[in-house]
């Protein structure tokens, strides 16, 4: 007589129950480790002679993109493609005041259309939350106001993993505009939860208050924490989101914040610098740094595609 | 695990209206033994002389096993090949998760794992390997997955186990051991690199 029970000890299984995707905060550990590790076998489809997997055949994704977005949008459009599933692109320009009332009606017909899942990017904070609890259709959040942009997250956790193999301990700044970034805040939660230790650094004005709660150091001196850092990711100056004067001048910017081979001399030798697009050339990233040999920019395009891939796939396969 | 889905293997999936099987809820269950690993051994060595039989000119062949024990086991044929005919043949790595028939309607998700073919399928002689060929599924998905790297010359397949009930027309060209069984009953595959055991075992329902 012998004990056959889980028979599987090879076969490390994990439980994916979320049809949304709307926050790395939301996100456990395990479940951000899942992501990547589901990423990496997507990678590889790219790569193919046929780039394409009948995994989310007959499955319907639609695009809502409520601002403006070519990277991103292309980027799920490409991954959902990879994934053999059909996709609508909703953009709706012009309509970014349409919230409330307005998206319900969204959520409704998009729910008539038997779309499966739907990926949204909306000017709104919190947009993505709204359409999850009043739709059947999974949501992913491809950026909701200065909220969290999870996927451009997850995708710049997987590009560090990829080439320092692990987080723990792992030095990161981000650079810029704190402020108005979605991305430094799915950035900030899903570092942290993988150990890696976050600085944010930029003009005091551009520092959110309290930020220091999420566990991250704050920094207004770029060229004193420059030398120690593993990672510098450099966020946008989003001029179209500042109504105010938040610097005197891009030039004054550029001089104390960018990023120019003057300035990589302090840096560590196997610096990685990530930068979410589209590029400021000359004030946040000069161009010889954009196009260096630490740059691995155009790595973050490529595992874009790979996380999408595995975000769709999981959520989309979810039993509703 | 929830009594909506079970597993046999990694990759055969038992209906979801099937109730838990005492096995799956840690009862003890008797179990027949079918192959020790000295039987395991001699079985791929076996196969390793077969597929060289069938394809003398090692030059145009190429291994692929199946996630995750079949790659266990092309590893193994590979290293066999190498013995017998000193020649290195190349070895790649198929997840068919993807090319599932069934995966919009399994209640839990497979884990997606790594597929890694480093080498032009064009012109190549493939042997497909794998555990244990049941209703011929797996086959369906890995052979639609491999029509998606390349158009190989020729595809084979070998099994360490035949155990019938096949629901597609699929057939095995190398077997190492053909088990007659009930469709309730389990095959077990168990080797070192995956289950810290090397054994293959029928248990009972």
């Amino acid at each position: 007589m012998t004990v056959v029970g889980s028979q599987v000890s090879g076969d490390k299984k994990f439980h994916w129950t979320r049809k949304d995707l709307l926050s790395v905060e939301e996100l456990s550990k395990e479940e951000i480790e899942h992501i990547l590790a589901t990423a990496e076998s997507f990678k590889e489809v790219s790569t193919r002679e046929v780039k394409k997997v009948p995994a989310l055949r007959g499955k319907t994704i639609a695009n809502l993109f409520f601002e403006a977005s070519t990277r991103t949008r292309t980027s799920f459009e490409l991954a959902a493609k990879r994934l053999s599933a059909d996709i609508l692109n909703f953009s709706s320009s012009g309509s970014s005041t349409a919230k409330g009332e307005g998206l319900r009606d969204t959520a409704r017909n998009i729910e008539a259309m038997q779309i499966d899942t739907i990926v949204m990017r909306h000017s709104s904070s919190g947009a993505a939350e709204y359409l999850a609890r009043t739709s059947q259709a999974g949501v992913i959040n491809a950026g909701d106001g200065i909220h969290e942009h999870p996927t451009q997250g997850l995708l710049d956790i997987f590009t560090i993993r990829e080439k320092k193999k692990t987080l723990q301990g792992l030095q990161v700044c981000l650079v810029g505009d704190i402020l108005h970034s979605r991305v430094a805040r799915s950035n900030i939660w899903g570092l942290k939860k993988l150990g890696a230790e976050v600085t944010v650094c930029g003009p005091p004005t551009l520092i959110p208050r309290k930020i220091e709660e999420l566990g991250v150091t704050i920094s207004y001196d770029l060229d004193k924490v420059l030398p120690k850092m593993d990672v510098l990711n450099i966020l946008r100056i989003q001029l179209e989101r500042q109504s105010g004067a938040f610097f005197p001048s891009i030039r004054e910017y550029a001089a104390e914040y960018g990023i120019s081979n003057e300035r990589m001399k302090k840096a560590k030798k196997d610096v990685l610098i990530m930068h979410p697009g589209p590029i400021n050339r000359g004030v946040e990233l000069s161009g010889e740094v954009a196009d260096g040999s630490q740059s691995v920019i155009l790595d973050q395009v490529t595992n874009g595609v790979a996380v999408r891939m595995a975000v769709l796939f999981l959520t989309t396969l979810v039993e509703r | 695990m929830g009594p909506e889905r079970l597993k046999k293997d990694a990759h055969e999936v038992y209906p979801k209206t099937r109730h838990p099987r005492p096995a799956d809820v840690g009862i003890l269950v008797p179990v027949k033994p079918v192959l020790d690993a000295p039987s395991i051994e001699r079985t791929l060595t076996r196969i390793a002389h077969e597929i060289l039989e069938k394809n003398p000119g090692v030059e145009k062949l190429a291994l692929i096993g199946i996630q995750t024990r079949g790659v266990v086991l092309a590893q193994r044929l590979c290293q066999a090949i190498q013995k017998i005919s000193g020649r290195q043949v190349p070895m790649g790595i198929l997840d068919i998760n993807l090319y599932r028939d069934d995966l919009t309607r399994v209640a839990e998700q497979p884990v997606i794992k790594k597929t890694e073919i480093n080498f032009d399928l064009e012109g190549l002689t493939i042997v497909l390997v794998d555990d244990v060929l049941y209703t011929g599924r797996t086959i369906r998905s890995a052979l639609d997955a491999l029509i998606d790297f390349g158009r190989p010359k020729k595809i084979e397949l070998a099994v360490l186990i035949d155990r019938g009930h096949r629901e597609l027309p699929i057939r095995a060209d190398f077997v190492g051991k053909n088990i007659p069984t009930h469709e309730e009953e389990f095959v077990l595959v168990r080797l070192q690199e995956t289950d810290e055991r090397e054994e293959v075992v029928v248990s009972q329902k």
